[in-house]
């Protein structure tokens, strides 16, 4: 048998079919697959990992939240509210053309046309050209999260968008029906799209003029097909079928870790996990003291450990270490004495009832996390009457704040810690959208001075301080229920060194993959 | 012949009628489509103005018009998330669902009418006790279940099948088949045969008893005093009039198939309709679901026409233009 194949590899070798060594063709299986090939359409996880994949940004974010340049080369403050980019030279489109700033000015201008992500870009006033290579970024009043949003801006090929198919302006981004960019794509990125058949497979191809020669990535072909269910998606892993997986499901991660040629590779996540305290349909919830106590009634190790097998990093705050505003002093603080103590002295030592809503297939076990919590809720004489339902029938609740206790998980745009605050935590209002997510109606003047003030101040060590502040304010007044930060988990074949190129932003980098 | 159709039509019209109405509304209570379609930061502002531009603040009676007058130009909706019209995703998927199911058909077709023979002529052997006792327990696990196992053990274990997908296809005019390909007929395998596994029981039973009873029917008694040989009795005049219930049971139950292949499609990624309507159902599509619903409606209407026509050919005495 052996020689059999010693003399097939000899012929294909003569035949010219054999691939040279360092070429690498894997089948990657992930929950989902991007829902358009414009990467300015939703703003998604879906949607920046392609993006990485077939764009570069300006900066990218490296494994512990610092920033390497992509196609910015370097970059410097100029004032308070201008913030200027030296780009790469010899940035190659998959078209042919050649970056300039004016792809990276017309992008900019694109995204703040766009419906998701204009948001991102409120703070700025405008893009300027300096010269070829050097562009200008000016907010309208000082603001400190420049290199974080640049992170956002992946330059699309101005020349290859411009123009007219069938009568439609092929730039225009278009959220239901198609557009030309929607299925049209010409990036910087190390990827191309051969093939793309959605809901079934998207295949890339390796860009050969990619501009970053110093790459070690040696992946030719990458196919990324969606498989939907945990359990198949694992098999197909483990059967050898696919290389890489996405998610994990806690419940089947001991089974990829023991399994023979197979690693699992897990990264502490920054999706928090919390309740709301809705303070205006239960009065019994405007006590300070009802808040804490419900909060130390809550046994979070115990829900990660049991409920979440260790997958997920118990939380006593809304932003994980790393971000500037983390308080390593406040921690999870679990303490059924304490807990009933302070029930006693609001008042409510027979307990009382309360709603409680929670999605059944949003975030990891997030229907047994509320379940788990109505029953440590019970031993403090707190009757939790619990509903769960689907995603799509449980976001229409929650705009309405249905019920006194709603689960919510956030991820921060920004990754930057202020933002848990803008939508979370701080006084609901319609008019600056501030707290379009606050179910808890938490209100505090203090907080909304200083997340504003925060999001004005260019100095990291000053911003950081106040941003503490907010932290220290919501712990003490036990604004919401902190749960945990969800952790991301990917199995990989282990000639997959994947490693390096996996991150808490859940943006591989593949263009950097190396297969052994 | 002529007036059965057209009364058939005239009812498949009212039953389509009916069906549209039901399916549009659920639509409201479906959840709400914009979740989907944008991130979390985006204003209230801007949803509305994205609600309106979709049409979906209208009144109701506003919007179902507008639906049947395109519905009945043969347009019904554009999907959210493929950018295309509902009927043409439906129809690009239905290639798949159609071959799982036709995979799913031949197995139960080639096992279930020799087991259901077998043990309706020899009624007291042990292998007919064993072919009950397992038909019992297939009836009885849940297809994810027989799917999963499958997976574990020719997937993972042997590593003999393939465990996701429909792998390589093949383009024969128009149509994308996996049947010619080696990759696409080992991929079809543990699918097909977790969707048989549902009916597989059912129709070992039916040809059994049906069996058993053409055994005990006076003509059979006659042929074997008149010394016809065993066999030809069996597979000649019995299976022959075990046939007729078969037919028509079978004809509805692929009907059946082709809606409910969506448990066995999810549990194996197959790309078919059956879990393009579970994925619109998680992602809020409700043109894709409402199509999906008529469409279904539709397959049901005109496999029961179908039936009763073929009813007619087997056998001559039904009157179909009597029947209503």
């Amino acid at each position: 048998m052996k020689t059999l194949k010693t003399k097939l590899a000899i012929a294909l070798m003569a035949a010219g079919l054999s691939f040279s060594a360092a070429a690498a063709d894997i089948t990657v299986a992930y929950d989902a697959d991007p829902v358009s090939l414009d990467p300015h359409e939703q703003l998604s996880g879906g949607t920046l990992q392609m993006s990485h994949m077939l764009f570069d940004p300006l900066v990218r974010f490296t494994k512990d939240f610092d920033f390497e340049g992509r196609i910015a080369e370097k970059w410097e403050r100029v004032n308070d509210t201008t913030f200027r980019f030296h780009l790469r030279k010899g940035v190659k489109f998959h078209s042919g053309n050649q970056l300039t700033a004016d792809d990276v000015v017309w992008t900019f201008n694109r995204l703040q046309s766009s419906v998701d992500f204009k948001n991102v870009f409120s703070p700025y006033e405008k893009m300027t050209k300096v010269d070829d290579y050097t562009v200008e970024i000016v907010s309208s009043e000082p603001y400190p999260l420049v290199l974080q949003t640049a992170t956002y801006i992946f330059p699309m090929d101005k020349k290859f968008y411009t123009g007219k198919t069938d009568g439609k302006d092929k730039s225009e981004i278009v959220k239901h029906g198609s557009s030309y960019a929607s299925t049209h794509v010409s990036g910087t990125g190390p990827f191309t799209v051969a093939s793309r058949e959605q809901g079934v497979k998207v295949v890339f191809e390796r860009f050969n003029d990619y501009w970053d020669k110093k790459s070690p990535g040696n992946v030719d072909k990458l196919t990324l097909v969606p498989i939907k269910e945990d359990a198949t998606r694992v098999a197909a892993l483990l059967s050898g079928d696919v290389d890489m997986i996405h998610p994990v499901a806690p419940n089947d991660q001991k089974r990829v870790k023991n399994a023979k040629n197979v690693d699992l590779v897990t990264v502490s996540g920054t999706r928090i996990i919390t309740f709301q305290m809705n303070q205006n349909s239960n009065p019994a919830l405007k006590d300070v003291r009802v808040r804490q106590a419900i909060v130390h009634a809550i046994n979070n190790d115990a829900i990660v450990k049991k409920i979440m097998k260790g997958f997920g990093t118990t939380a006593g705050q809304q932003g994980p270490a790393g971000y500037s505003g983390y308080d390593a002093d406040l921690v999870p603080r679990y303490d059924l004495k304490k807990a009933k103590q302070l029930m006693k002295d609001a008042g409510y030592e027979k307990g009382f009832k309360l709603s409680m809503m929670a999605p059944n297939n949003r975030y990891v076990n997030d229907a047994k996390i509320a379940q788990a919590t109505a029953s440590m809720l019970s031993k403090i004489g707190i009757k939790v009457d619990l509903k769960t339902m689907p995603k799509a029938q449980y976001w229409p609740e929650f705009d309405l704040c249905a019920a006194d206790m709603m689960m919510i998980g956030w991820h921060s745009d920004t990754e930057d810690s202020a933002n848990f605050s803008e939508f979370l935590t701080m006084t609901r209002d319609e008019e600056t959208g501030r707290g379009a997510y606050n179910c808890g109606q938490y209100s505090n003047a203090e907080v909304d001075k200083l997340v504003n003030s925060a999001n004005a101040e260019t100095d990291t060590a000053k911003r950081g301080v106040m941003l503490q502040r907010v932290e220290n304010i919501l712990y003490e007044e036990a604004a919401f229920v902190p749960l945990h930060w969800q952790d991301l988990a990917w199995g990989a074949k282990s000639n997959l060194q994947i490693d390096p190129i996996v991150n808490a932003l859940n943006f591989p980098y593949f263009g950097d993959l190396v297969v052994k | 012949m002529f007036t059965f159709l057209i009364k058939r039509l005239f009812q498949a019209l009212v039953v389509m009628f009916v069906i549209s109405l039901v399916a549009f509304s659920i639509q409201d209570n479906l959840g709400d489509p914009l979740r989907e379609l944008v991130g979390q930061s985006v204003s209230e502002d801007e949803r509305q103005a994205l609600r309106d531009e979709l049409g979906l603040n209208d009144p109701y009676m506003t919007k179902y018009s507008r639906f049947l007058v395109n519905a009945l130009q043969g347009d019904l909706g554009t999907s959210y998330f493929f950018k295309r019209p509902a009927a043409e995703v439906i129809f690009d998927k239905l290639q798949a669902t159609l071959e799982l199911v036709f995979g799913a058909a031949v197995i139960i077709v080639f096992v279930s009418i020799p087991l259901g023979v077998y043990s309706a002529i020899h009624p007291k052997s042990a292998i007919t006790k064993l072919i009950m006792a397992v038909s019992s327990i297939g009836i009885s696990v849940p297809v994810f279940l027989t799917a999963i196992m499958l997976m574990y053990i020719f997937s993972i274990e042997l590593n003999w099948l393939p465990s996701y997908g429909r792998g390589e296809t093949v383009n024969v005019m128009g149509w994308e088949t996996g049947f010619l390909t080696m990759d696409g007929f080992l991929h079809l395998i543990l699918p097909s045969i977790s969707l048989a596994s549902i009916m597989l029981p059912l129709f070992i039973r039916l040809v059994r008893s049906e069996m058993l009873e053409a055994l005990s029917s006076e003509y059979v008694k006659f042929a074997k005093a008149k010394g016809l040989s065993l066999n030809k009795i069996y597979y000649v005049h019995a299976l022959k009039n075990t046939m007729l219930p078969v037919i028509t049971v079978g004809g509805v139950q692929i009907g059946t198939m082709i809606a409910y292949t969506i448990l066995t499609e999810t549990v194996f990624q197959w790309p078919g309709t059956g879990f393009l309507f579970l994925e619109a159902i998680n992602r809020v599509d409700t043109p894709l679901i409402t199509a999906y619903v008529i469409f279904v409606g539709l397959i049901f209407v005109v496999t029961n026409t179908i039936v009763d026509l073929l009813y007619g050919f087997v056998n001559p005495t039904v009157n179909i233009t009597g029947k209503g």
